[in-house]
């Protein structure tokens, strides 16, 4: 069965029947388009069923030719790691249209066109994960720069117009650069035996030590941008700050993942060598961006732009899981990004809430909102508990995995990195005391506590972080697999712990 | 002496005949018809002839000849190629030309004379803009056949001098438009002359004026390859200078700016197509065997081109000069198909060629809509929230901004893909990261106008989109269906050019 283009129909159909709504009936819009999430995910969760989780080649294959003078197919499969993201990407679509119900009102365009970009959105961040074929993943990843900069700068607020420009000049002239690496990755596959796109033939080209050097370069600049590694980042605040927060869910979530997803499948199966040439200065780059994001996080007055540093310090540990080179810390990486995307929805979700119905973003505007708004502050505090990594909220797992995989091999940059936790538990208590607890700032008096419809849409996640912070085995049970086998083929074995007694 | 008749084989040369046939029956029409049906007997001659030629190419797509007019052009692949690409995009523009509110009613009258509003009152507007039109068309497509130095300037004039009165045709600010024509005119005029001179070199070279024989003393290397440098050098000239790139691009922004629009769109992906036709058939199969001499310089001048046209381009504050300097940059991209001097850059071009061509076309033609009480609006700054007054337009317009950009899921990026992994595969590696160096550059000005148009607020100053004729209408949606067809899945056509496109010699 054609999964995967099934998954990837579907939004695009809903899109055309959200088009074919009149614009009158902004009702049956929103209805549609949540609907139509709302079968995505249960697809991709009967897909997920079907997954054979002890196998580590791809699966759900499906090849076409597409264009053969260029030898590109449109050819997708999945493994562990694609199927978790998609499943968290068609997770959050629901979540995020529920919990945005009305903040497309406030755009320069209808409410239908931001159904339409966000269901075209879908389709591509499914796609991107899926495909197999570089060519295909590439037309993706730059297609998918084009609905998000409408979102941004035409349903966002304050400077939107500015920071979907930056986004998009940034991500822009990283994909150029991976245009550049993959003609010549086209280029010579030609010279060895016929052109192609496919990911596996090309992991198997021989290229000198320089070229690949040049090539890795040219594919990591363009996802350090997406997944903002610290000095590439600076687009990142600017565009969460104006984007709305069902859009941030999706930027930082999904988009931001496929920088992440791309060094893992991209960067490391095609440019084994250079990988490890570059993991010294990678991950010397990934602690600066754990600490830094860390600290910026913690000077933030705004709350929208203290989500977004937070993450850039999570990225730093993503990356820092997948450069250590070691299954640990692969699959802590992997876990982290699906982890991430809840914890990061969470917080932008109930902030996005709290800043629309006290219409300021400083976090100094807030106060007392625990007893005002008890189930806000409660939801608030839980998801800010799993971005600090507490023990018992999914994102512990992950970061613990990431750590103890990374402090096998580098012992200093994990010692190092665990500052990052300290200051993680600064950066999100600090704002939890100011807008959470303490005496009621004038103003705040009459907020309203949660709807029916924003819990409804809050607690699957809530459900999520609870669930796999005690139980994560369903979702490690399917990145493990792939965590050995992907780093039993860069050629590395795990490290023999060392006995602490003699 | 005794006098051979030429043999002409006149089914392969027909595409070209029917179009001078036709020009002649426009100057008849124009001199004969009564006023009230002047317009439209000139449109419908045009587009009959035009389609006419265009089904005579499609039938002798297969065909093959050096001898079809005495050795003076060749027909095989990338010429049929070139040629039904010219004829389709010259029907495109033909529809946007036919909107005569473009054009001057009495061309040889004053700007500003008694002679001019009589004839403005009068309704006396003469058309000779269509068979102008078809001269030129036909220049355009003997060029890119010609197969030796006579008949190849012969066309480059046929195809220049009725562009030269175009340009000069606009109805308002007419002294603007008369002063690109002029500056077109004489600038052409130099240029002309260069090519001539290198002309002469190269016939000094080889003591032949056929690509045949030029080919095979530069094959033999016999000849005195000063003179072939130098013709080489000026002949280069001539032709980078009809394809706008730099240095000799200084002529475009402000004829681009000038002309009527309708006919700035047309030339810059007409006159493209054909002069790039000439290169590539001159730089592929004469100088092929001397590209040491010639590939630094041109990858030279390529990436000068592309940077200098991405660079300049951002500076620019109206639409059509804005325009003309990203068609400078696009004309260093196809530079780079030149260079790789292999049957996947001859491909590429041919395809980056029509895609470009097409969506050149419609861009203009939307740049035609946006008008206010005086005329055409082409100030970039009250192009502001258009977005928001007319969403489809503005949305067509971004759609052609984002091919031009050479964002995927359009015909513009498997365009600058396919040219980029040829000049790739060739060696001319700088180009290519030049190339996408300038691509990122070129991003951010394309960018500033969707931005412009979007995310803008408007300001009331009486600019409006005028709703589109029904012909101009036509351009604009087949311009952007294959726009994003040929980005979506470009499989067909490339696998058609790639079985036509083999120069013969």
């Amino acid at each position: 069965m054609i999964w995967l283009t099934l998954l990837m129909a579907l939004p695009l159909a809903g899109s055309v029947a959200v088009a074919l709504v009149p614009k009158a009936n902004e009702k049956l819009i929103k209805q549609t388009a949540f609907i139509t999430t709302l079968i995505v995910m249960g697809t991709t969760i009967a897909m997920a069923v079907n997954f054979q989780r002890d196998n580590v080649e791809l699966q759900f294959i499906e090849k076409y030719s597409w264009i053969p003078s260029f030898g590109i197919n449109y050819a997708l499969g999945i493994d562990g790691l694609a199927l978790v993201l998609i499943l968290m990407s068609t997770i959050l679509a629901p979540v995020v249209v529920l919990a945005g119900w009305n903040e497309s009102h406030g755009g320069r365009w209808s409410i239908k066109s931001f159904y339409i970009l966000i269901l075209v959105l879908e389709t591509m961040m499914i796609g991107v994960f899926a495909a197999t074929d570089v060519f295909l993943f590439y037309v993706i990843f730059e297609a998918m720069l084009i609905p998000v900069y409408f979102l941004i700068g035409g349903y966002g607020s304050g400077e939107r117009a500015a920071a979907a420009v930056k986004f998009l000049i940034y991500s822009l002239f990283g994909g150029l650069l991976m245009l550049a690496s993959i003609i010549a990755l086209y280029v010579m596959s030609g010279a060895q035996g016929g052109h192609t796109f496919d990911l596996k033939a090309l992991s198997q080209l021989e290229m000198s030590s320089t070229t690949q050097n040049l090539l890795f370069l040219g594919f990591f600049i363009a996802f350090a941008i997406k997944a903002p590694l610290w000095p590439l980042h600076t687009w990142l605040p600017d565009a969460a700050d104006s984007a709305t927060p069902g859009t941030s869910v999706l930027l930082l979530g999904v988009l931001d993942k496929v920088g992440t997803f791309g060094m893992i499948r991209y960067c490391l199966t095609l440019f084994p060598e250079a990988s490890r040439t570059f993991t010294p200065l990678i991950l010397v780059l990934a602690v600066i961006s754990i600490v830094y994001g860390a600290i910026l996080a913690i000077g933030q007055r705004d709350l929208k732009r203290l989500i977004a540093f937070t993450s850039i310090s999570h990225f730093g540990f993503i990356t820092m899981g997948i450069f250590a080179m070691t299954s640990q810390g692969y699959s802590g990486a992997a876990l982290y990004m699906f982890n991430h995307g809840f914890s990061t929805a969470a917080l932008f979700l109930v902030g996005g809430w709290m800043i629309s119905r006290r219409g300021s973003s400083t976090i100094a505007d807030f106060g007392g909102l625990q007893r005002i708004t008890p189930v806000m502050a409660w939801m608030f505090f839980i998801a800010g508990m799993s971005s600090l990594a507490l023990p018992g909220l999914s994102s512990f797992v992950s970061e613990f995995l990431v750590l103890v995989g990374t402090f096998t091999r580098y012992p200093v940059h994990a010692v190092i990195a665990t500052f990052g936790i300290v200051l993680a538990a600064l950066y999100i208590l600090i704002p939890v005391q100011k807008a959470l607890h303490g005496p009621t700032t004038p103003g705040n008096e009459n907020l309203s506590d949660l709807n029916l419809r924003e819990k409804i849409a809050i607690a699957p996640i809530i459900a999520i972080i609870i669930a796999l912070g005690f139980y994560p085995s369903p979702l490690l049970n399917v990145i493990n697999p792939a965590a050995t086998h992907v780093i039993a083929q860069l050629g590395f074995s795990d490290p023999v712990p060392t006995s602490g007694e003699k | 002496m005794v006098f051979t008749a030429p043999v002409l084989n006149y089914t392969l040369l027909s595409p070209i005949l029917i179009l001078l046939g036709g020009a002649l029956i426009g100057v008849l029409v124009e001199a004969f018809v009564s006023k009230g049906l002047r317009a439209i007997t000139q449109l419908s001659v045009t587009l009959g002839t035009l389609i006419l030629s265009l089904v005579q190419v499609w039938k002798i797509r297969n065909e093959q000849s050096l001898t079809a007019a005495a050795g003076s052009v060749v027909i095989d692949g990338p010429a049929v190629l070139l040629q039904a690409s010219i004829l389709i995009i010259a029907i495109i523009s033909v529809f946007v030309i036919a909107d005569t509110d473009h054009f001057t009613a009495l061309a040889a009258s004053l700007p500003g004379s008694d002679e001019e509003r009589h004839a403005v009152q009068s309704g006396n507007q003469v058309t000779e803009v269509y068979p102008l039109t078809l001269f030129a068309i036909s220049g355009m497509m003997l060029f890119p056949i010609s197969s030796d130095l006579i008949t190849l300037f012969v066309a480059l004039e046929m195809l220049s001098l009725p562009l030269y009165l175009m340009a000069g045709l606009s109805r308002r600010r007419r002294l603007a438009s008369q002063e690109a024509a002029l500056k077109y005119f004489l600038l052409g005029a130099f240029s002309s002359a260069f090519f001539l001179f290198g002309m002469a070199y190269l016939y000094g070279y080889s003591a032949s004026v056929t690509f045949a024989g030029i080919r095979e003393s530069v094959v033999g290397g016999s000849g005195n390859d000063v003179l072939l440098l130098i013709g080489m050098a000026f002949v280069s000239i001539g032709l980078l200078f009809k394809v706008g790139a730099v240095p000799f691009h200084a002529w475009s922004p402000d004829v681009y700016q000038g002309a009527p629009t309708p006919i700035t769109g047309f030339m810059a992906a007409a006159t493209k197509v054909a002069a790039f036709g000439a290169m590539l058939r001159i730089y592929y199969t004469v100088f092929a065997n001397a590209q040491w001499s010639w590939t630094p310089l041109l990858s030279a001048i390529a990436i000068i081109t592309m940077l200098f046209g991405s660079l300049v381009a951002i500076a620019q504050r109206d639409v059509k000069r804005m325009l003309a300097y990203s068609s400078i940059a696009h004309a260093g991209f196809l530079l780079a198909g030149v260079i790789a001097l292999n049957k996947a850059g001859l491909d590429a071009s041919i395809f980056y060629l029509f895609a470009y061509g097409v969506a050149t076309v419609g861009a203009f033609a939307i740049v035609t809509l946006v008008r206010d009480a005086g005329g055409e609006v082409t100030d970039l700054n009250r192009w502001k929230g258009l977005g928001k007054r007319s969403p489809w337009i503005a949305t067509t317009f971004a759609g052609f901004l984002l091919a031009f950009a050479g964002i995927p899921l359009t015909s513009g990026f498997i365009g600058k893909f396919s040219i980029f992994s040829a000049a790739y595969e060739s060696g001319a590696k700088s180009v290519v990261i030049a190339g996408v160096l300038s691509s990122a550059i070129a991003a951010f000005f394309y960018i500033r106008v969707i931005v412009l148009m979007f995310f803008t607020d408007s300001v009331q100053d009486g600019t409006s989109v005028e709703i589109p004729s029904a012909l101009t209408r036509i351009t604009i949606i087949f311009s952007t269906v294959v726009t994003f067809a040929l980005g979506i899945y470009p499989a067909p056509l490339l696998s058609f050019i790639t079985n036509l496109a083999t120069f013969i010699r």
